[in-house]
C-alpha cells in the first residue's frame, strides 16, 4: 500500500523547513536508513532517512522549496511491485493521512484546558505544644541532641546509616557523631574519602536501593560540589519517575558562618535549598528542635536538607526526656508572645531575634518572636496569624539579601495580610558581600542584634 | 581488603562465527536476534514519531548499539539492577520493560512509565530494577555504585550494571566513584559504551588515553575491551564481569566498542563524520545482521522463521505506537503530584 512520506520535525522547535535537496529520484528503491533528502531546519541541515522500504513513487515537493510545513506530504512511497496508478489519486491529493497526522499526530488528545490551582498554602497554624506539660527535661547541647537523634533512629531502623568525611574513626569533625562507630560498627558508620560529588551520588543511589542514608557534610559549603546530585538526582527523581522511586535521605552538617573562616567556609544555604521542590529544608535553633526534627527527617521518605550551625553545637538547651520524641515539619515555634511587631527567624538568626526582643521589651516594645524551624514546608500560617495581630514584621537571617528567605516571607505577607500591614516588612540579612576574614569586617558583614532593633523601631515608628 | 587485580586486556576472540556459536543454542540465538531487532524497530518508530511531532524535546536513539544491552542482559540474573544515561530506550526494552509504556512516555502520555512526566531521558521501573534514565552526563555512575552499596549492605547477592558513554568517561565524578567502589568492593559493573563520539566530538579530540578499559587501573579495578557489535562476545564478557561482582571481588570495567548510526539526538546533523564511515559500519559490522547470518548459515532457523519474528516485532511496535498515540495526556492534576512522598 502506498504511504506518504511526511515533512519531518528534526529539532525540538522546528515548525517548517526548506527541502534543500533530494538524494533519491522517482523510481528509486529505498531501504530503511537510506538518506532520502537534505532538509534545512532553523538550526542545521539534516539528512532525512527512510523508515520503511519501498520505491519512490512520486516526489510531491521539489527541491529548493522553502517553508514546507512539518507533517505535510513530500513524497509517495510504493510497496515493491506497486505502481502509482494502483493508488487512489484522490486519497493522496486529499491527503487523508496528512489530516490524520494532524489529528492523531501533532495534536494529541487534548485535556480540556482548565485552571489547576496548586495545593492551598495553608494559612493556618498549629501552635500546640511539642511535648506534654510536665514532661521531665534535661540540659543538652545541640551537638548531643543531634547525636541522640541519630543513634535512636539507627537503633530503630537497621537501614539507617551514616556516611561522610571523618564521621567514624575521628568521631566527627565537630564531634556530632561521637560514639556512633563504637555502637553501630563500620558498616553503618562509614568514613568516606574527601569526594563530595561522588559520595553524595553513591548515597542517593543507596537511598534508591532501599537504605536510609544520613550524609554528613563537613560543612554545607563543600556540598556545593555535590549540589547536582542533591537537586537533579535526589530532589527530582520521585517526580520524574511518576512516583515510582524517591530518595529517603538526610543531608546534614554545619551551615553558614562559624568564626573567622572567611568567604569559602561561611555561606548560608537556606535560601538556595528552599527554592527546590522535592526537597524539605530544616534549620533548627534549639537542641530540642534539633533532636525532634532530625528524627523526623530520618523517618521522612523524601530528601531533607538539615542545616546546622557550628556556633550553636555547643549551646545548651532544655530537651524533653522522652522516648520517641519527634517534631513535625512545617510547624513554627513561638518563643515570645507580643503585640507590637512580629520577628520571624530560624537557625542562628534566632539569637539576634531573641536578644533584640529582650532589649526592645525594656523600652516597652513587645515583639512576638517566631522560629520557623523548617523553611520548606514553611509554617506561613503562623506568620500571617501573628502579623494580623501585630501589623508589622521584621525577618532575620544570616544569608545574603537578594532572593532571601525573608524576601519570600515578605511576599507571602503581602498576598495574605496586605491590608493588615502598617509598615513595609524589613528583611534583616547578612551583607551583600563575600565573608571577609578580618575580625572587624566579619562583624560588619553578619547581621547584628542592633540591626534587628533598628528595623523594629523603623516599622513601629518608635 | 582483598588484593587488587591488575588490569588486563583480553585479546579479541579469533574464533569464527561458527566456532563461537557452538555452545549457544538455536533458541538463545533467536532470542538475542529478537531482542536486538525489537530495539532497532522501536527506535526507528520513535524516530518516525519524532518526525511527526508526536515526540518532543530531546530524543537519543540507540540504533547500532543494540548488542551492548542485549548481550549484557543475557548475563544478568533476576533482581540485578541497571542504570544508564539518557540514551536509554534500548536498556529499558532489554530488561523487559513494556514497549507500550516506554513509547507512551516518549509521547508524554498518561500510559508512560513516568505518567508522561519524565520523557525520553527520565524513565524508571522499580519492577524491572531499572533506575533510570538520567539526563546529566556521568551522574548515574555514582548512583549505580550506591545501588550496589545498598545490595552489599542488604547482603542480597545482586549486581548493578552502571552504563555510561565515552564522553562521560572523562567526568570527574566517575573517578571518585571508581575509588570508592574499589575501596569498598562494591558489586558493580561499569559498562563504558564507547560509540566513539561524545555528541559531536570524536574520542581522539576529547580523550588523552583512548583505552578506556584501563581507566580503573589506578584504583585496581580490572577492565577489558569488548567488541560491542558482537552480541555473543558482549554476553561472554558480561558473564565474567558479573561473576566477579557476585563473588564479592568488587567492581569491574567493560569498555564495549560500539557505534551509533544516528546523530547524537534527533536534531544532530552529524556533520562530524562521513556518510561512508557510517555506511561501512552498517554494512560490515551490524550486530543484528551478524546474528542473522549465524542463524541462517548455521541452520539454526529458516528464512521463514525469521520473517515470522520480523512480523511479530513489527506488530509489537505498531501496537506500542498506537498505544502511545491513543493514551491521553496526563491529567492536569498530575502537575502537583509526586513532588513529595507521603510521610
Amino acid at each position: 500500500m502506498a504511504t506518504e512520506i511526511l515533512m519531518p520535525a528534526l529539532s525540538p522547535t522546528m515548525e517548517e523547513g526548506t527541502l534543500a535537496k533530494w538524494l533519491v529520484k522517482e523510481g528509486d528503491t529505498v531501504a530503511s536508513g537510506d538518506i532520502l533528502a537534505e532538509i534545512e531546519t532553523d538550526k542545521a541541515t539534516m539528512e532525512f532517512e527512510a523508515v520503511d522500504e519501498g520505491v519512490i513513487g512520486k516526489i510531491l515537493v521539489t527541491e529548493g522549496s522553502e517553508g514546507v510545513k512539518v507533517n505535510s506530504p513530500i513524497a509517495i512511497l510504493l510497496d515493491d511491485g506497486e505502481s502509482l496508478s494502483d493508488t487512489n489519486p484522490a486519497s493522496t491529493s486529499a491527503s487523508p493521512s496528512a489530516q490524520d497526522a494532524e489529528q492523531t499526530g501533532s495534536q494529541p488528545p487534548q485535556r480540556q484546558a482548565q485552571t489547576v490551582s496548586p495545593p492551598p498554602a495553608a494559612p493556618q497554624s498549629n501552635m500546640s505544644p511539642d511535648w506534654p506539660d510536665g514532661t521531665p527535661m534535661k540540659q543538652q547541647t545541640v551537638r548531643e541532641a543531634l547525636r541522640d537523634a541519630m543513634s535512636e533512629e539507627m537503633r530503630r531502623d537497621h537501614t539507617v546509616h551514616l556516611m561522610g568525611e571523618e564521621v567514624a574513626e575521628y568521631q566527627g569533625a565537630y564531634k556530632v557523631s561521637q560514639g556512633l562507630l563504637d555502637e553501630f560498627g563500620q558498616k553503618r558508620v562509614m568514613d568516606t574519602p574527601i569526594t563530595e560529588h561522588g559520595f553524595t551520588g553513591i548515597a542517593v543511589g543507596a537511598a534508591f536501593g532501599g537504605l536510609r542514608p544520613i550524609v554528613e557534610f563537613m560543612t554545607f559549603n563543600f556540598a556545593m560540589q555535590a549540589i547536582d546530585q542533591i537537586i537533579n538526582s535526589a530532589a527530582k527523581t520521585l517526580y520524574m519517575s511518576g512516583g515510582q522511586m524517591g530518595a529517603p535521605i538526610v543531608f546534614r552538617g554545619p551551615n553558614g558562618a562559624a568564626a573567622r573562616v572567611a568567604a569559602q567556609h561561611s555561606q548560608d544555604y537556606a535560601a538556595w535549598y528552599s527554592h527546590v521542590p522535592g526537597l524539605k529544608v530544616v534549620m533548627p535553633y534549639a537542641a530540642a528542635d534539633a533532636k525532634g526534627l532530625l528524627k523526623t527527617a530520618i523517618r521522612d521518605p523524601n530528601p531533607v536538607i538539615f542545616l546546622e550551625n557550628e556556633i550553636l553545637y555547643g549551646r545548651s538547651f532544655d530537651v524533653p526526656d522522652l522516648e520517641n520524641f519527634t517534631i513535625p515539619f512545617g510547624k513554627a515555634r513561638m518563643w515570645r508572645e507580643g503585640s507590637d511587631v512580629t520577628i520571624v527567624s530560624f537557625g542562628i538568626g534566632m539569637q539576634y531575634a531573641l536578644q533584640a526582643a529582650e532589649t526592645l521589651a525594656e523600652d516597652g516594645i513587645n515583639a512576638e518572636v517566631i522560629d520557623l524551624r523548617t523553611i520548606r514546608p514553611m509554617d506561613t500560617g503562623a506568620i500571617i496569624q501573628s502579623v494580623k495581630k501585630t501589623n508589622r514584621c521584621v525577618t532575620v537571617e544570616e544569608g545574603w539579601p537578594q532572593s532571601s528567605v525573608g524576601n519570600f516571607i515578605s511576599s507571602v505577607i503581602m498576598q495574605h495580610a496586605f491590608d493588615y500591614l502598617d509598615a513595609p516588612v524589613i528583611n534583616c540579612t547578612g551583607k551583600d558581600v563575600p565573608m571577609p576574614y578580618a575580625s572587624n569586617l566579619e562583624k560588619l558583614a553578619l547581621v547584628t542584634t542592633n540591626e534587628v532593633i533598628n528595623a523594629v523601631r523603623q516599622v513601629t515608628y518608635r | 581488603m582483598a588484593t587488587r587485580k591488575t588490569t588486563r586486556k583480553l585479546s579479541p576472540s579469533k574464533k569464527t562465527g561458527t566456532a563461537r556459536q557452538s555452545n549457544v543454542s538455536s533458541e538463545e540465538l533467536k532470542t538475542l536476534y529478537k531482542d536486538m531487532l525489537l530495539i532497532r524497530r522501536f527506535e526507528e518508530k520513535a524516530g518516525q514519531l519524532y518526525g511527526m511531532g508526536l515526540i518532543g524535546g530531546f530524543c537519543h536513539l540507540y540504533i547500532g548499539q543494540e548488542a551492548v544491552v542485549v548481550g549484557l542482559e543475557a548475563a544478568a540474573e533476576e533482581g540485578d539492577k541497571r542504570i544508564t544515561s539518557y540514551r536509554d530506550h534500548g536498556h529499558m526494552l532489554a530488561c523487559g520493560m513494556d514497549p507500550k509504556g516506554v513509547m507512551a512516555e516518549l509521547t508524554g502520555r498518561e500510559g508512560g512509565y513516568s505518567k508522561g512526566k519524565g520523557g525520553s531521558m527520565h524513565m524508571f521501573s522499580k519492577d524491572r530494577h531499572f533506575y533510570g534514565g538520567h539526563g546529566i552526563v556521568g551522574a548515574q555512575v555514582p548512583i549505580g555504585a550506591g545501588l550496589a552499596l545498598a545490595d552489599q549492605y542488604l547482603e542480597n547477592g545482586r549486581v548493578t550494571f552502571a552504563y555510561f558513554g565515552d564522553g562521560a568517561a572523562n567526568q570527574g565524578q566517575i573517578y571518585e566513584t571508581f575509588n570508592m567502589a574499589a575501596l569498598w568492593e562494591l558489586p558493580v559493573v561499569f559498562v563504558i559504551e564507547n560509540n566513539q563520539y561524545a555528541m559531536g566530538t570524536a574520542q581522539k579530540r576529547s580523550t588523552s588515553t583512548p583505552e578506556l578499559y584501563t581507566r580503573g587501573a589506578a584504583f585496581g579495578i580490572p577492565g577489558e575491551v569488548v567488541d560491542g557489535m558482537d552480541v555473543l562476545e558482549v554476553k561472554a564478557a558480561g558473564q565474567r564481569a558479573v561473576a566477579h561482582g557476585r563473588s564479592k571481588k568488587g567492581p569491574y570495567i567493560l569498555e564495549v566498542k560500539t557505534y551509533r548510526y544516528r546523530g547524537h539526538s534527533m536534531s544532530d546533523p552529524a556533520k562530524y563524520r562521513t556518510r561512508e564511515e557510517v555506511q561501512k559500519m552498517r554494512e560490515e559490522r551490524d550486530p543484528i545482521e551478524q546474528v542473522r547470518e549465524i542463524l541462517l548459515t548455521g541452520k539454526h532457523t529458516t528464512d521463514d522463521d525469521l520473517k515470522a519474528i520480523d512480523k511479530e516485532i513489527k506488530e509489537t511496535i505498531n501496537a506500542a505506537a498506537d498505544f502511545a498515540k491513543e493514551s491521553p495526556e496526563p491529567s492536569l492534576d498530575e502537575l502537583w503530584t509526586d513532588i513529595y512522598a507521603p510521610a
